[in-house]
C-alpha cells in the first residue's frame, strides 16, 4: 500500500507546523521589514518633496525679491540721474550768473576806468587849457592893458544899480580902515586919480582908498572894503569858467537817470556865470 | 528498491511509526525554520541589507505576486499556506541533490497529507469570505444538477494533485536509481538536473493550483486591467 495514513496524518500536522514557523520567522518578518522600509521610502520621498516645494517658495521669494530690488534700483537710479540733471542745470545757471557777474563788472571796471582816464584827460585839458589863457593873458597883460582895465572899471562903477551902488556906497563910508583896491601891475598915477574921482563921483563923497599890485589877479581892478567886493579880472572869468566845466564833469560822472535834470540846468548856470563876470558878493564877517 | 521513503522505518511502535519520510520532512522543517531565523533575525529596513535578506524578499514577494495573479484578494492572508506549500514542495526536490537523501514528497503519503490540506483549506477559506451559504451555493451553481460534478471534481482534484505530485517525485528518483544501474556517471547526473528542473516546475504547479482552488471557492476578483500592454 502506498499511502500510510499514520504517515499521512503526521505529514499533515508536519506540514501545519511548518506553516506556522515560517509564519513566525519568515514571513512576517521578512513583509514587516519591507513594510517598513517603503514607509520609510515613503517618508522620504515626501520629506524631499517638502523640500522641493519649500526650495521651489524660497527660490520665488528670492526672485521677487531679487525683482523688487531690481525695480528699487532702477527708481534709484533714475531718481540720482534726475538729480544730477537739477544739479548741472542748478551749477550751469550758478556759473552762468557767475559770469555775467564778472562780465558785468568787468564791463564795469573798462568802464569806470575809461571814465577815469576820460575824466583824467578832460581834467588835464582844462587845467592846460586854464594854463594856456592864463598864461596868454598874463602875456598879453600890460600897462596899456590896465589903463583900459581901469577905464571899464571906472565905467562898472557908474553903471552899477541902485542897490549895489547903495549897499557899496553904505559899505565904503562905515568902514574903518580905506578901501584897497588890487591891480595886476602898478597902476599910473593919473588912472588911480580917474579911478578915485570916479569913486567920489559914484558915491559922491571923498573915499579913501589905498592902491595895492597883485600878480594872481592876472589882468584887472578889484574893490574890497568892508566885505563888499567890486572888480574886473580876467582871473574871475577862468576862475568861473573852471567851476563851470568842473560841474560839467561833475555831472558827468553821476548816473545818468538822476543828473538828467541837472544837465538841462547847466546851459543856465554857464550862461549864468559867464554873463556875470563881475561879482558883488556879501562877506559878512564875524 | 523501494518506491517510497514510508517503507524505510527507522522505530515502530504499533500504530506509531518514524520512517524515513517523517525524518526527512523534520529535516526539512528544521533547516528552513533555522535557515529562515537566522536570515530574518539581523533584518535591515535600511535600503542597504543582506543578500541573503534580498534572497527572501525576492522569494517572498514573489510569491505573493503570484498568488495575487491569480486572483486572490489579499495575498497575505493566503501566503502562509500557499507559500509553505510551494517553499516545502521546492525544498524537497531541491534537497535532491545530497545523497542518500530520500524526498518526503516522493511518498505518496506526504503528497496526499498536502493534498487533503488543500482539499480542507479551500472550502475553509471559502466559508470564511462568502459565508456557509455563499460557499455551499457554489456547489449548485450554475443549476443544482451541477451538484454531483461539483462534488466529484472536487474529490478528484484534491486525489490528481497528490499523485501528480507523487508520481512526478517519485518518478524522477526512479529513474536515477534505474539509470544508475545501466548507464552510471554522467547520464544520472544530467537527470538529477532535469529533476531538479521538474520539481520545481512541480512545487510552483502545486501551490498554484491551490491557489487556484482557493480563488475558485472565495469571490474571484476582476482582474486588474492590464497596464502595460
Amino acid at each position: 500500500m502506498l499511502i500510510d495514513w499514520f504517515t499521512v496524518g503526521a505529514q499533515a500536522l508536519n506540514f501545519l507546523v511548518l506553516v506556522w514557523l515560517m509564519k513566525r520567522f519568515l514571513y512576517k518578518p521578512i513583509l514587516n521589514a519591507i513594510d517598513a522600509r517603503e514607509k520609510r521610502i515613503a517618508a522620504e520621498l515626501a520629506d524631499a518633496d517638502a523640500k522641493k516645494a519649500e526650495a521651489k517658495k524660497e527660490r520665488d521669494e528670492f526672485q521677487k525679491k531679487n525683482e523688487v530690488f531690481d525695480q528699487q534700483r532702477a527708481t534709484l537710479l533714475n531718481q540720482a540721474m534726475a538729480d544730477a540733471k537739477t544739479e548741472h542745470h542748478r551749477l550751469l545757471e550758478e556759473a552762468r550768473q557767475a559770469a555775467d557777474a564778472l562780465s558785468t563788472k568787468r564791463q564795469e571796471a573798462i568802464k569806470n576806468e575809461a571814465q577815469n582816464l576820460n575824466q583824467a584827460i578832460s581834467s588835464q585839458v582844462q587845467q592846460e587849457v586854464f594854463a594856456i589863457t592864463r598864461k596868454a593873458l598874463q602875456d598879453l597883460a600890460t600897462v596899456s592893458l590896465e589903463e583900459r582895465m581901469s577905464e571899464i572899471f571906472t565905467r562898472r562903477l557908474q553903471e552899477m544899480n541902485e542897490q549895489e551902488k547903495k549897499d557899496l556906497g553904505d559899505a565904503l563910508k562905515t568902514a574903518s580902515a580905506p578901501a584897497i583896491v588890487r591891480s595886476a601891475f602898478t597902476l599910473a598915477d593919473e588912472q588911480r586919480a580917474a579911478i578915485q574921482n570916479a569913486l567920489n563921483e559914484t558915491f559922491s563923497a571923498e573915499i579913501q582908498i589905498q592902491f595895492e599890485t597883485a600878480p594872481d589877479i592876472i589882468s584887472g581892478i578889484e574893490l574890497t572894503t568892508n566885505g563888499q567886493k567890486l572888480g574886473w579880472s580876467i582871473a574871475d572869468y577862468i576862475v568861473s569858467l573852471q567851476k563851470s566845466v568842473d560841474e560839467l564833469l561833475s555831472a558827468q560822472n553821476k548816473p545818468k537817470d538822476k543828473s538828467k535834470d541837472k544837465v538841462k540846468d547847466k546851459p543856465k548856470a554857464k550862461t549864468k556865470s559867464k554873463n556875470k563876470p563881475i561879482e558883488t558878493e556879501s562877506e559878512t564877517k564875524p | 528498491m523501494h518506491l517510497s521513503p514510508d517503507e524505510i522505518i527507522f522505530w515502530q511502535h504499533g500504530f506509531f511509526k518514524l520512517n524515513a519520510t517523517i525524518v526527512f520532512t523534520w529535516g526539512l522543517m528544521l533547516a528552513m525554520t533555522i535557515g529562515a531565523y537566522l536570515i530574518t533575525r539581523g533584518l535591515s529596513t535600511e535600503l542597504k541589507r543582506s543578500r541573503w535578506q534580498n534572497l527572501l524578499e525576492i522569494i517572498v514577494t514573489g510569491i505573493l505576486k503570484q498568488i495575487e495573479d491569480v486572483g486572490l484578494r489579499q495575498p497575505e492572508k493566503y501566503l502562509g499556506f500557499l507559500g509553505t506549500l510551494f517553499l516545502f514542495v521546492a525544498a524537497a526536490s531541491l534537497s535532491t541533490v545530497i545523497p542518500d537523501y530520500e524526498p518526503p514528497t516522493g511518498s505518496l503519503s506526504t503528497t496526499m497529507a498536502l493534498a487533503l490540506c488543500v482539499f480542507v483549506a479551500v472550502p475553509l477559506f471559502g466559508i470564511e469570505d462568502q459565508g456557509w451559504r455563499g460557499y455551499l451555493k457554489s456547489y449548485i451553481e450554475p443549476t443544482i444538477i451541477m451538484l454531483p460534478f461539483n462534488i466529484i471534481s472536487e474529490l478528484s482534484r484534491t486525489l490528481a494533485l497528490a499523485v501528480r505530485l507523487f508520481g512526478n517525485m517519485m518518478s524522477g528518483a526512479m529513474i536515477i536509481a534505474i539509470l544508475l544501474t545501466i548507464t552510471p556517471f554522467l547520464f544520472p547526473v544530467v537527470m538529477a538536473v532535469l529533476g531538479l528542473l521538474t520539481g520545481m516546475v512541480q512545487a510552483y504547479i502545486f501551490s498554484i493550483l491551490a491557489a487556484v482552488y482557493i480563488a475558485a471557492a472565495t469571490q474571484v476578483r476582476k482582474p486588474k486591467p492590464a497596464t502595460n500592454l
